[in-house]
């Protein structure tokens, strides 16, 4: 199962999604965003990091480079999407995700181990979990709050696209505790902590972040 | 050459929590009158002819701004 992972200038946790992509079974391809070639990839990881210098807006310019429109399209035909952190962002900022991304509102950047609660164990990205489940993912961001209008946020609420929410503390000010959200057909999936960061116990928390691997590389070989 | 200016604020709903930090830095000052402060961005663009309206409005709703979080106004002034 090939997973692209797209590297962006500034983009730093390609790597990671890469090696995190392996662990879990599956071939890292790696693909630049100034290329229109998705090389058959049978889904795709938008990594962490400072894309463009989060210049405008956090993610703004990376959403509209080449490779994204591809990524847009493919997407709307069913192609399976994780953005992490950055990736969030930018998955925001090209309309696959709704609501945006903002400054924390303490204004301080935040890294720490955070605990997430599971709400959605049937996303592509999910299903390796268990509904309520909680996991240890580390977060890291200076602009990670959700936010959205109340009407848009209830509907998401009523749609079920909430798929993370933070538990044991609001590591940014997100509304509703939001950690992470869906697409309507649970195929793009969005999230501000990195579960890449959680994949051995030599250098994470927990592996727990595995689980988002091993969730698509099924879904993939179930399509 | 006609200049455009587009301003970009956050929508009033949305906590403008830099804007806080400048209204707090104020108070330490001894500024007591400033009620508050909400920072945005200017964009200064220079355009070639007369300035198509619509396609200026586009370009600030889709990349200049992001509507799901900020207003704009658009500012023409031909030279």
């Amino acid at each position: 199962m090939r997973i692209g992972v797209i590297t962006f200038p500034g983009s730093l946790d390609d790597v990671d999604a890469a090696r995190a992509v392996r662990l879990a079974g599956g071939e890292p391809v790696v693909l630049w965003h100034g290329d229109h070639d998705l090389e058959d990839v049978d889904a795709v990881v938008l990594p962490g990091g400072f894309s463009y210098g989060d210049y405008l807006r956090a993610g703004a310019i990376a959403a509209r480079s080449p490779l994204m429109q591809d990524v847009v399209a493919a997407a709307k035909q069913g192609l399976p999407v994780l953005g992490i952190c950055n990736g969030f962002q930018v998955l925001c900022e090209a309309g696959l995700l709704p609501g945006a991304l903002t400054r924390n509102s303490h204004l301080h950047f935040r890294n720490r181990d955070q605990m997430l609660v599971v709400e959605r164990a049937d996303t592509t990205w999910t299903r390796d979990f268990d509904e309520g489940q909680r996991i240890l993912i580390p977060v890291k961001n200076g602009e990670g709050r959700y936010v959205g209008s109340d009407a848009d946020l209830d509907r998401l609420e009523g749609e079920g696209r909430v798929v993370f929410r933070y538990a044991g503390g609001n590591p940014n000010g997100s509304s509703r505790d939001i950690a992470g959200v869906t697409s309507e057909n649970g195929r793009v999936v969005g999230l501000m902590p990195h579960p890449e960061h959680a994949i051995e116990d030599l250098t994470g928390p927990s592996t727990d972040g595995l689980g988002f691997f091993t969730s698509v590389l099924k879904a993939v070989v179930n399509a | 050459m006609s200049r455009v200016v587009v301003d970009v604020v956050l929508k009033p709903e949305i906590s403008d929590p830099q804007g806080q930090a400048v209204l707090g830095a104020l108070g330490r000052l001894g500024h007591d009158s400033i009620r508050s402060v909400r920072q945005g961005k200017h964009f200064v663009l220079e355009v070639d002819g007369t300035p198509d309206r619509a396609e200026l409005e586009q370009i600030a709703q889709t990349l200049l701004a992001n509507p799901v979080i900020e207003d704009v106004e658009l500012h023409l002034t031909t030279d």
